[in-house]
């Protein structure tokens, strides 16, 4: 059988194309009207646990492009136990991501170890003023309700290294 | 009689020309306009699994008055070091080029703004006038990118006229005039082996001048295979670089319109034009049709251009384009020869018969 040439081959390709959309519909979505549900591990949006940041920093230092701030002050909590010396705890006063600079390469919610940041996959927070993409503590808080519950571990990998 | 017989007894020569004007208008801007939507918007979208404008209108089918509402409120831009004059008039010529070229297509029995004796060869001469403009505003902007543009189109389109011309030739042999409305006329009443249910449409017979037509007309309209002028990966926007607002408008309607044009003549000069076969209604000559041709026959017309310009379209979406070289190679060695031994194979045989 003689070969086809590729040019009739093209032909066909964008021929079926063209039928399969105006039968089957397209594979784009018409996105006001109708959303696209996102993978559960999609990168949406970084939220903020506060209540397990210590504010050592290491987010705002890994961050490429420098679009965290955060402040904080020392404080002295009362001791765990009873006749011990007052704990000094690190208070957040600010944390703040600027969307308006973050480039979602995620190294932050990475390199935070107590598990401060999360991934949350919601995308709907565009704003017509560029300065309102910088999400200040609440806002960033408020991201938490919309993190998927973390899957469940494989077989095997909870068992602590024999090392 | 001409293509206001009904109207033109009573009325004087200046309301004639003011109807041929708007006429014409009608004839170049509604097959632009149904060419861009149809085929540039919704078909190009269906071939790459998307839906294309939805948004302005019924399946976004006033998008285009949108694009012309914003090419129209866009700034006239017009190069610090550009030849004034020449730059601003150029669209105009390419746009004039389309304009004179419809006025030969016959529409119907009687409706037509003009009856060359000499049709096919009028067409082929001011289709080469869009030449001038594209080298105008190349040449005029002041741009490498638009001087190397307007240079390619020049190169091309020269190359690609010749074949265009050689394959005609064929038809007018066989149809032995040279009037287009004669040419529809000889399509219809004629027939195959004795056989006149469907005429002879001179893309059976004249497949090889119809394929090479067809191939000089995507050349012609700088659709993909064969846009090398307006290479947007390495020339931006060919010799269209510098213009912007309604002047890139212009040349923009041109383009579309020139293809809707350039069907309807391939539609007359190879599927019979306006006409059905003459026997569906037992007529047999000119004479013999009956008036409602003059409104359904440009319906037909029209029709028979979209098919035509479906196929250019789905050729422009599906290729590749093709590399300078390649294309004048094709051109001259490809093109011309296969559509000379065309024109002999014809006159041979048209002689024989």
């Amino acid at each position: 059988m003689p070969k086809i040439p590729g040019m009739f081959k093209g032909l066909g390709v964008t021929f079926n194309t063209l039928m399969k959309t105006a039968t089957e519909g397209a594979n784009t979505v018409q996105y006001p009207h109708e959303k696209e549900i996102p993978p559960t591990r999609a990168r949406g949006v970084i939220a903020l646990h506060e209540g397990n940041c210590t504010s050592c920093m290491l987010c705002v230092r890994s961050c490429p492009d420098w679009c965290i701030y955060i402040e904080a002050h020392k404080e002295l909590a009362p001791p765990r136990r009873a006749g011990g010396a007052a704990r000094k705890v690190n208070e957040l006063d600010r944390f703040d991501i600027d969307y308006a600079l973050c480039m979602y390469c995620g190294i932050c919610v990475d390199v935070c170890p107590f598990d401060a940041l999360f991934w949350s996959p919601e995308y709907e927070y565009s704003e017509p003023r560029i300065a309102d993409l910088l999400h200040d503590k609440a806002k960033l808080g408020e991201w938490m309700e919309t993190v998927p519950e973390a899957p469940e571990l494989e077989v095997g990998a909870d068992k602590k290294g024999k090392k | 009689m001409n293509s206001f017989a009904l109207v033109s007894a009573e009325l004087p020569y200046w309301s004639q020309s003011l109807l041929r004007v708007l006429g014409g208008l009608v004839a170049v801007l509604l097959p632009a306009g149904t060419v861009v939507y149809l085929f540039l918007f919704k078909m190009m979208s269906f071939m790459q699994s998307r839906l294309g404008p939805m948004e302005a209108g019924p399946y976004g089918s006033m998008q285009l008055l949108a694009e012309v509402a914003k090419w129209l409120q866009k700034e006239d831009v017009i190069p610090a070091r550009a030849d004034k004059f020449i730059f601003k008039i150029a669209p105009l010529v390419v746009l004039m080029s389309t304009f004179l070229l419809v006025a030969v297509v016959p529409f119907g029995p009687d409706a037509w703004f003009t009856n060359f004796e000499a049709g096919v060869f009028y067409m082929l001469a001011v289709s080469s006038v869009s030449v001038l403009g594209i080298l105008m505003a190349g040449w005029a902007s002041a741009n490498k990118y638009s001087l190397l543009g307007g240079l390619r189109a020049a190169g091309q389109l020269i190359a690609y006229e010749l074949p265009m011309v050689l394959a005609v030739v064929g038809v007018v042999i066989q149809a032995g005039t040279m009037n287009l409305q004669g040419i529809v006329v000889a399509q219809n009443a004629g027939s195959m082996f004795g056989w006149s249910g469907l005429g002879n449409p001179y893309f059976v017979t004249q497949f090889v001048g119809f394929v090479i037509f067809m191939i000089a007309v995507q050349a012609e309209l700088t659709q993909t295979p064969f846009d090398m002028p307006i290479a947007e990966s390495e020339l931006v926007a060919g010799y269209m670089t510098e213009y912007s607002g309604f002047r890139f408008l212009i040349f923009f309607i041109g383009e579309f319109a020139t293809a809707g044009v350039f069907a309807m003549i391939a539609a007359v000069l190879f599927l019979g034009g306006w006409a059905v076969p003459f026997s569906w209604f037992g007529w047999t000559d000119m004479d013999s049709i009956d008036n409602w041709m003059n409104v359904v026959g440009p319906l037909i017309l029209f029709t028979k251009m979209l098919a035509l310009v479906f196929i250019i379209m789905w050729v422009r979406f599906s290729s590749p384009r093709f590399r300078e070289d390649q294309l004048q190679r094709f051109a001259w060695k490809v093109l011309i020869p296969i559509s000379l031994a065309n024109i002999m194979v014809t006159a041979v045989l048209k002689v024989a018969f």
